[in-house]
């Protein structure tokens, strides 16, 4: 194995003890919200995606980096929105601490 | 072709604050995550967030030698609209099958991107590489039919009752095992037809998996699925060799993770037990509801003892998102606290259909975020509370799951709402809930039936109200 493949896997463990710690005390009230957000993070896979549609060469490669760039793009964008949209909802009662 | 660009391995300037960046880019989704944590700052949480996604972006898109600029427009176009406009639409009730279809086109991308780099080098990878390309496809193909499966469960055009199929855990496990041995000829043979077929059996394999998997277990599917997606994309992220994609799939997995085990940890069944058992397909024997004594009451009835009541606690279920109750509940609530009651909501974890499904939507009728009480808080106030209005839940309120040794669903943590003085529960029928057992919150002394659609009835108690 490369050095940088293991650097790859001690940064893919790191993040997600990283995940566990910052997400497990996200109280149940956001619990889709949190989906909803974490969903749309996954969405960086747009980077690959832009790569591929971007350097492929020929028309195959051009469509499967479309699929990919587009696919990713309702990912993300659909997936931000929509989180701002519940979260947008969450109001404190007036007045009370 | 390993070009992982982690611990600064750039051989230009260009590449090094390109890869910066993109650590700058995970720290803001975990800044993000973070304040997504608690109500007053996860707005702002989610907009730091998607700060990250566009600094990724905009750096990708200036630092690579990208040509075709027409193909990635489309797509960054197409996807934008298509995406906006369904996270604009959406009814809040249907927020599961949004989600699981967001869910679908993350783990999609993540296989569209390993087939891309197989196609660009021709299947030509040492092991490492072959192994994560076909991590890749396999997750990626799983989490995108899977999810498209419960999104067609969830909005009714798939039947949302568990399909069991003839030998679907064998099936299954020799479909994993065919993903794996094709693997090896993918990788050994450097075969690119191999990794399609990689693909086919994935996509197979994620329909077989959720087909068998009921409604109500839909919140750990979703939660599983999401966790897939991340994991797709981190596989995706060691493919190209980014650290911005293996960050934020971690990230991601490890949360998806979390939220599975609290709701099979809410259900008090374990991840496999959900995957596998096909609960409820089990126990569809007829259940004798037709001779025990009910109090059937009309809408006045609820209205005098709500009224007359000090403390009322709401316990929503899937019927009120399916009857699409919220609004006319919170209009009942204000008219409540008008007359000095005090209305809170306990929200069972698994509740609906995603997790807190419920609370999203309430706070869409505009209940205030603190009267919204999870099991630990609601459960010792039933005793003190006059009435508890149960509306389209069943199972997350079945005493014989504390009581019942023999029941199946017991252990499972339930609010105990028979310990209010009164239980007004409104449901469409006495028909048994999703697990087909019977519920004796129903034939208890202090229990109310009020048969309606949730709206309807609701409405109809508001009505009530006027004269009291």
């Amino acid at each position: 194995m490369s050095a940088a493949f293991v650097s790859g896997i001690v940064v893919f463990v790191l993040a997600a003890f990283v995940g566990l710690e910052v997400i497990s005390k996200v109280p149940p009230t956001l619990h889709t919200p949190l989906m909803s957000g974490a969903n749309a993070i996954s969405g960086i896979t747009i980077v690959g995606a832009l790569i591929a549609a971007g350097i492929g060469e020929g028309t195959f490669a051009a469509i499967l980096g479309f699929l990919a760039v587009a696919s990713a793009t309702i990912n993300v964008v659909g997936g931000f929105l929509v989180t701002d949209r519940m979260l947008e909802m969450f109001k404190k009662k007036p007045g009370k601490r | 072709m390993t070009n992982l660009l982690i611990l600064g391995q750039a051989d230009s300037s260009e590449g090094t604050w390109a890869l910066l960046l993109y650590l700058g880019a995970a720290v803001l989704f975990i800044l993000g995550l973070k304040q997504l944590s608690s109500p007053r700052t996860a707005r702002r949480g989610n907009t730091i967030a998607a700060a990250g996604m566009l600094l990724a972006i905009v750096v990708t898109l200036v630092d690579n030698d990208l040509a075709s600029w027409g193909t990635i427009i489309a797509g960054l176009v197409t996807g934008g609209v298509i995406g906006g406009l369904l996270a604009l639409r959406v009814k809040m009730t249907a927020m599961p099958e949004l989600v699981a279809a967001f869910n679908g086109f993350g783990g999609v991308a993540s296989a569209l991107v390993a087939l891309a780099e197989i196609d660009r080098f021709e299947a030509a990878f040492d092991l490492e590489t072959g192994v994560v390309v076909a991590l890749s496809l396999a997750i990626g193909s799983i989490t995108f039919s899977g999810s498209f499966v419960a999104f067609g469960k969830l909005n009714g055009s798939l039947p949302g009752k568990p399909i069991q199929l003839p030998g679907g855990k064998a099936l299954n496990a020799l479909l994993a095992l065919g993903a794996v041995a094709l693997s090896i000829w993918a990788i050994s043979a450097e075969a690119t037809i191999a990794y399609w077929l990689i693909v086919a059996v994935a996509l197979v394999l994620g329909v077989l998996a959720v087909i068998p998997i009921g409604g109500a277990d839909m919140p750990v599917v979703i939660s599983l699925l999401n966790s897939l997606s991340g994991v797709a994309a981190a596989m995706a992220g060691f493919v190209i060799g980014n650290s911005a994609l293996i960050i934020g799939g971690a990230l991601v997995g490890a949360a998806g993770l979390i939220l599975t085990l609290q709701m099979a940890d809410a259900m008090n069944r374990t991840i496999g037990n959900v995957l596998f058992s096909g609960f409820g397909a089990v126990t569809t024997g007829a259940v004798d509801t037709g001779d025990k004594p009910f109090k059937s009451a009309t809408p006045d009835d609820v209205a005098i003892a709500l009224a007359y009541a000090e403390n009322v606690i709401v316990v929503p279920g899937y019927g009120l998102a399916v009857a699409q109750a919220q609004h006319a509940v919170r209009e009942l609530a204000s008219i409540l606290e008008a007359k000095g009651v005090n209305v809170d909501y306990a929200i069972h974890p698994v509740a609906g259909r995603m997790p807190g499904h419920m609370n999203v939507l309430l706070a869409e009728a505009d209940v205030p975020y603190d009267q919204l009480l999870d099991l630990d808080q609601s459960n010792p106030r039933f005793a003190q509370t006059d009435v508890a209005l149960v509306i389209g839940a069943n199972d997350v309120v079945n005493p014989s799951a504390r009581d019942d040794a023999g029941s199946p669903i017991y252990g499972m943590p339930i609010l105990e709402v028979d310990h209010a003085a009164t239980v007004v529960v409104i449901k469409r029928s006495l028909s048994p809930g999703f697990a087909g057992i019977d519920n004796p919150l129903f034939y208890m002394d202090g229990t109310m039936m009020l048969f309606a659609d949730g709206k309807a009835a609701v409405e109809s108690v508001i009505s009530a109200m006027d004269g009291v």
